[in-house]
């Protein structure tokens, strides 16, 4: 597992998290054994008006992440998610640094989800 | 002639003036429910549904066999119904839109039309007055597509017999609202005197006007509130066609499911000179069109 990416308000590792995965404003992607990372805006999922989490599971899979830590994901984007073989860690609190979330899940802090968390189009 | 009951606020009384207006109404008629996502026509017309048959939309099916995950049915499709994940091609139905790009578009012959419910269309009759309504299936979001399987059934009806008819939009000027006014002859405006009327009239009058319609107002309630919505229709030149009194009688018929033209003289004067007003609204617009060919 050397890709992860973090749902966040913006690009930088002390921006927040943002608790949506297929409305987020962006991707914070960390390459855990260099520690580099890159962000994906996401404006145009956010300006979609349905399927925003199919395709945001789409740029994860095209950017080669393996795991994704974000606060809810619905049905169609887990099943998306799940199709990419790309693990989801949901949950994660308002409030919280993209910095917090890498840690976490370094530290092993986290549960990997095995279902949706979020009802469709929310 | 077709006319269509719309209006900008939900509870204003199309359904009260289409069920009335439909008793009054001269000439062969069809009432049409295309309120489909919560149709209460029937309930006063109270028709006999003779035939009820399903409409559905068509989407894809993948054969695995034949898909290489080319991706270009997922590049193509704005509603995200088709994606390719992984090694997969993942297909949404209920997001899908019914467009069939992405069968005539697959290189490989690997999608075929497949079927997801939208509703149920019924015809029916009451007295000499034919009817047609349209039920969207619970859980479905897009009522569009089947409205315009309703309206196909209504042009050819009309087509075959030469009715007028009559239809009961659903509120809101959104895709719905248009879809249900887009083919009529004459929009009739329902709204009441207060100022959430007035604010969604204006709303309805901004979304409809550029279809260039002739268009009426009916005030419901008329006696509560203030007199801008009066002032409205004058500054914009929208005939008033009729007002219909704040009645206690009225709220006790609606509530039996009476029709409220039956229920009193004085009502059932009010529709029939509405139903006048309309046709003098349809004559005008039609001179108009002459004058300018």
């Amino acid at each position: 597992m050397s890709k992860i990416a973090i749902t966040s308000e913006g690009p930088a590792p002390d921006d927040l998290v943002d608790t949506r995965f297929g409305r987020a404003a962006g991707f914070v992607v960390v390459d855990l054994e260099s520690m580099e990372t890159r962000y994906i805006d996401n404006g145009q999922t956010q300006v979609m008006a349905q399927g925003t989490g199919i395709r945001a599971a789409e740029l994860m899979a095209g950017a080669g992440v393996s795991c994704i830590l974000t606060g809810f994901v619905g049905p169609k984007a887990f099943q998306a998610l799940s199709a990419a073989k790309i693990r989801v860690v949901q949950n994660l609190e308002e409030g919280m640094t993209v910095r917090k979330a890498i840690e976490q899940f370094q530290g092993g802090a986290v549960q990997f989800a095995d279902g949706p968390n979020r009802r469709p189009g929310r | 002639m077709i006319v269509s009951i719309a209006s900008g606020k939900g509870g204003t009384g199309k359904t009260t003036v289409a069920a009335s207006l439909a008793r009054v109404w001269e000439r062969p008629l069809i009432a049409v429910d295309l309120d489909v996502e919560e149709p209460n026509l029937h309930l006063f017309l109270r028709p006999d549904i003779e035939e009820s048959t399903a409409a559905w939309l068509e989407t894809p099916v993948v054969d695995e066999s034949k898909c290489t995950l080319c991706g270009a049915c997922s590049e193509l499709c704005q509603f995200k119904a088709i994606s390719v994940m992984g090694t997969l091609l993942l297909t949404f139905p209920e997001m899908c839109h019914g467009c069939g790009g992405c069968i005539a578009l697959c290189p490989e012959k690997a999608l075929s039309p497949g079927q997801r419910e939208l509703g149920e269309i019924g015809l029916g009759r009451v007295n000499g007055t034919q009817f047609l309504m349209g039920r969207l299936r619970v859980g479905e979001a897009m009522s569009p597509p089947f409205m315009r399987q309703v309206k196909s059934r209504l042009r050819d009806i009309v087509a075959a017999n030469g009715r007028d008819a009559i239809i009961d939009a659903p509120p809101g000027v959104s895709c719905p609202a248009v879809n249900a006014v887009i083919d009529s002859d004459v929009i009739v405006l329902v709204t009441e005197p207060t100022p959430f009327g007035l604010h969604d009239f204006n709303l309805a009058w901004k979304a409809f006007s550029p279809m260039g319609k002739p268009m009426g107002a009916v005030v419901n309630r008329a006696g509560i509130g203030n007199s801008e919505v009066y002032r409205f229709c004058e500054e914009k030149g929208i005939p008033l066609l009729a007002e219909i009194p704040f009645e206690r009688a009225i709220a006790e018929a609606y509530a039996r499911g009476l029709v409220i033209a039956d229920s009193s003289t004085h009502l059932r004067d009010i529709f029939i000179s509405m139903h006048k007003k309309i046709c003098e609204l349809n004559e005008k617009s039609a001179c108009g069109e002459t004058a300018h060919a």
